[in-house]
């Protein structure tokens, strides 16, 4: 028996900031989810089934917040999930709430994921003090900082490349409403002057850290052709992982991304992404992840991805423009931040992107990964349902 | 085999809340030694209040106050109060519902023994001298035989009617700390301790997966990859090359290292992948990729402080290019 196809027609965003100190943790969620609702015409009493994500409990310090939430998610007496991937876990959600409707366990499904970093401390909360273990010399930069370097050996890129990718993105966060930063003044110089912070990582060329929840309304066949607005399709969706850090990890390009991808592509029958793909909301928290991830997602061939951004592929006007709505580098609730790159992919092609919409996206890939570069999600969505 | 290693982690932060509309009205009640309740689409009184409908998932905003004065309806005791509960000496844990409310809140109940406590017995708020818009406003329920069911000083009225309150309050408390703290036993297990027993002597020492063959250093006792146990052990190094690096310019808040500084992953000689440690010995503009280095160890640290070049040749890209 096939699968059930699987429709995006409800997507809802707080407006992502530094600190929402105006609403309760539930409070935020509760209002991407009553956007969510509200784009697919639908109320709580049309949702069977709750899929929630965020990162580590840790962060917030609410152990098992899925619990409380029930209230607000109007879960109480249906099923209610909690998905943690890492920073993957918001593409993870959606597709775990996606994989319920395909397997016809439930019609329509609310998933929705959250981060309130202001009431959290990530970098704490990633970094316990473990006895006997000698402590990590740097921060999260430090981190991420020496496989760019990495990259950069392997790929032979200029050093400008970097900066190229902030500059877009916040750019294009201009044209998203719903972005943390809108940085009216930005400039390319401006990027190229900014402190060096985790050589070769400039501060501009990182993520903020925001306060901010996603939803989306998951429906089957029947629900679509209810759907008051253009439905997104799911054409493929696959999730990956592999350990941390293990002997002959490739951090530049891992092979649970590679696989990743290759799934997704094989479910949506798609034989070369850089043509058949319209766009890309990928997960860059770190400005050189772009060209990174155009390797690893098979857009370009390994050492070739910078020479897209370099010349100006993934711009906004570009042949496969990435990050359209700005991306991680502008928006960042770590929990959310997989499940916007989902939802934005969704919105364009549903055609509902606003200023930052892509002129004839039929088929966009949405991209998340986390922990280490140790859990990947993917989903390819399109404007029309898929091929049974 | 050598003894496996011990010791305690303590994980504790001061997260912050912020409490939305309804929690925040309830907290700052409770400074003015006001309880208040929600109540429901269905005419319920949720107390502590809601601010999600948990029938309808309607929002919930008519506050009303109730009295500080309720019944038990169930309850255990505990005889061993641990650090940061509300008392110090043996209590009951209560589940009280107020007079005015149609759910019960959870708090300690102040009684001699466990025979001086039962389901239905009447009970007051004990308020705290110092509030501060807290649930610790409320120190404790305590056992209540007078009639006064409003409980606070003046002539008030004898009643448990809800009363509507519009929760505003001057200075409303928005936010607050919630202390977080766990105290875990923490063991590396086998592997590492051998590892840190040998760390002792400045010798490092890993173990080979017997069908891959690779060492991991530190050991884990399983090889990530292939699933299987490891317990060959290899000593690796002490020499190695600098795979990939970045130069630190920010000062991390709990390092107490000059910026700017190299933070590099070293593949020791013989490893199967790299280590983390600080390149020193060198300007920090002229560490590079292949850069042979050494450990450089301190008296009485477990860890090598840094690693400092040996001198040799550069290690040509090709041999350590699976080792970034």
């Amino acid at each position: 028996m096939s699968k059930e196809p699987v429709a995006v027609v409800g997507i809802g965003q707080t407006k992502h900031v530094a600190a929402r100190r105006d609403v309760s943790i539930a409070g935020l969620v509760r209002e991407a989810a009553r956007r969510a609702l509200n784009d697919a015409e639908l109320t709580y009493a049309n949702i069977d089934a709750v899929v929630i994500g965020k990162a580590p409990d840790f962060f917030e310090g609410v152990m098992m917040p899925e619990l409380y939430l029930a209230d607000a998610l109007g879960a109480v007496g249906k099923p209610m999930l909690r998905v943690h991937t890492a920073g993957s876990v918001g593409g993870s959600t959606a597709l775990v709430a996606a994989n319920l409707v395909a397997a016809r366990v439930h019609g329509t499904v609310l998933t929705l994921a959250f981060e309130k970093q202001s009431e959290s401390n990530a970098m704490w909360g990633l970094s316990l003090p473990i006895p006997f273990q000698q402590p990590l010399l740097a921060g999260a930069g430090g981190f991420f900082a020496p496989h760019v370097r990495a990259y950069m050996r392997r790929s032979g890129a200029p050093d400008t490349v970097g900066s190229l990718v902030a500059y877009k993105d916040r750019r294009n966060a201009l044209k998203n409403p719903y972005a943390h930063l809108h940085e009216h003044d930005i400039t390319l110089e401006k990027v190229q002057a900014s402190p060096m912070l985790w050589d070769p990582i400039r501060y501009s060329e990182t993520c903020p850290s925001s306060d901010g929840a996603c939803a989306m309304v998951l429906t089957d066949r029947a629900g679509a052709a209810r759907s008051p607005r253009p439905p997104a399709w799911m054409l493929g969706g696959a999730m990956r992982s592999e350990p941390t850090l293990f002997a002959g990890k490739d951090f530049v390009s891992p092979q649970a991304g590679k696989d990743c991808a290759a799934d997704v592509y094989r479910q949506a029958r798609i034989a070369d992404p850089r043509r058949e793909i319209d766009a890309v909301e990928m997960y860059v928290p770190f400005s050189w992840y772009e060209p990174m991830w155009l390797e690893n997602l098979g857009f370009a061939a390994e050492g070739e991805g910078w020479k897209l951004t370099e010349s100006g592929v993934t711009e906004l006007d570009g042949e496969l423009p990435v990050n359209m709505s700005g991306g991680v580098l502008s928006t960042n609730p770590i929990g959310a931040s997989g499940m916007i790159r989902f939802a934005e992919a969704a919105l364009q092609v549903r055609g509902q992107a606003g200023e930052h919409q892509v002129p004839d996206a039929h088929r966009v890939l949405g991209h998340a990964y986390g922990g280490g570069s140790q859990f990947f999600s993917m989903w390819l969505v399109g404007d029309r349902p898929p091929q049974t | 085999m050598p003894e496996v290693l011990k010791a305690p982690l303590v994980v504790e932060f001061p997260f912050t809340r912020s409490l939305g509309p309804v929690q925040s009205a309830f907290l700052t009640g409770l400074r003015e030694r006001v309880v208040l309740g929600v109540r429901t689409g269905d005419g319920r009184v949720l107390v502590p209040p809601m601010e999600y409908d948990p029938v309808t998932a309607e929002d919930l905003r008519d506050l009303v106050e109730v009295a500080p004065t309720g019944t038990v309806t169930t309850w255990a005791w505990n005889p061993a109060p641990r650090r940061g509960q509300p008392l110090a000496t043996p209590f009951a844990w209560a589940l009280v519902r107020l007079d005015g409310a149609d759910t019960a809140l959870l708090h300690a109940l102040d009684a001699p023994g466990p025979d001086a406590v039962r389901t239905g017995m009447r009970v007051r708020v004990r308020w705290a001298a110092e509030r501060t818009g807290a649930i610790t406003d409320i120190a404790c329920f305590e056992p209540y035989a007078g009639p006064d069911l409003d409980g606070r000083e003046g002539p008030a009225a004898v009643t448990s009617e809800p009363r509507p309150h519009d929760g505003q309050f001057a200075d409303p408390v928005t936010g607050i700390v919630a202390e977080a703290r766990l105290d875990y036993v923490y063991s590396p297990g086998r592997a590492q301790s051998a590892h840190i027993h040998a760390l002792a002597d400045r010798r490092t020492v890993g173990e080979r997966c017997p069908e891959c063959h690779k060492v991991y250093v530190p050991p884990r006792g399983a090889c990530p990859t292939c699933g299987v146990a490891t317990t060959e052990q290899v000593e690796v190094g002490p020499r190695g090359t600098v795979t990939t690096y970045c130069i630190v310019n920010i000062k991390a808040k709990n390092l107490d290292i000059e910026v700017p500084y190299v933070y590099a992953h070293i593949a020791l000689d013989g490893a199967g992948l790299a280590l983390h440690g600080r390149i020193g010995g060198i300007p920090y503009d002229q560490v590079r990729m292949g850069l042979r280095v050494e450990p450089v160890w301190t008296d009485d640290a477990r860890f090598p402080d840094h690693y400092r070049p040996t001198g040799e040749p550069d290690a040509d890209y090709d041999t350590f290019k699976e080792l970034l």
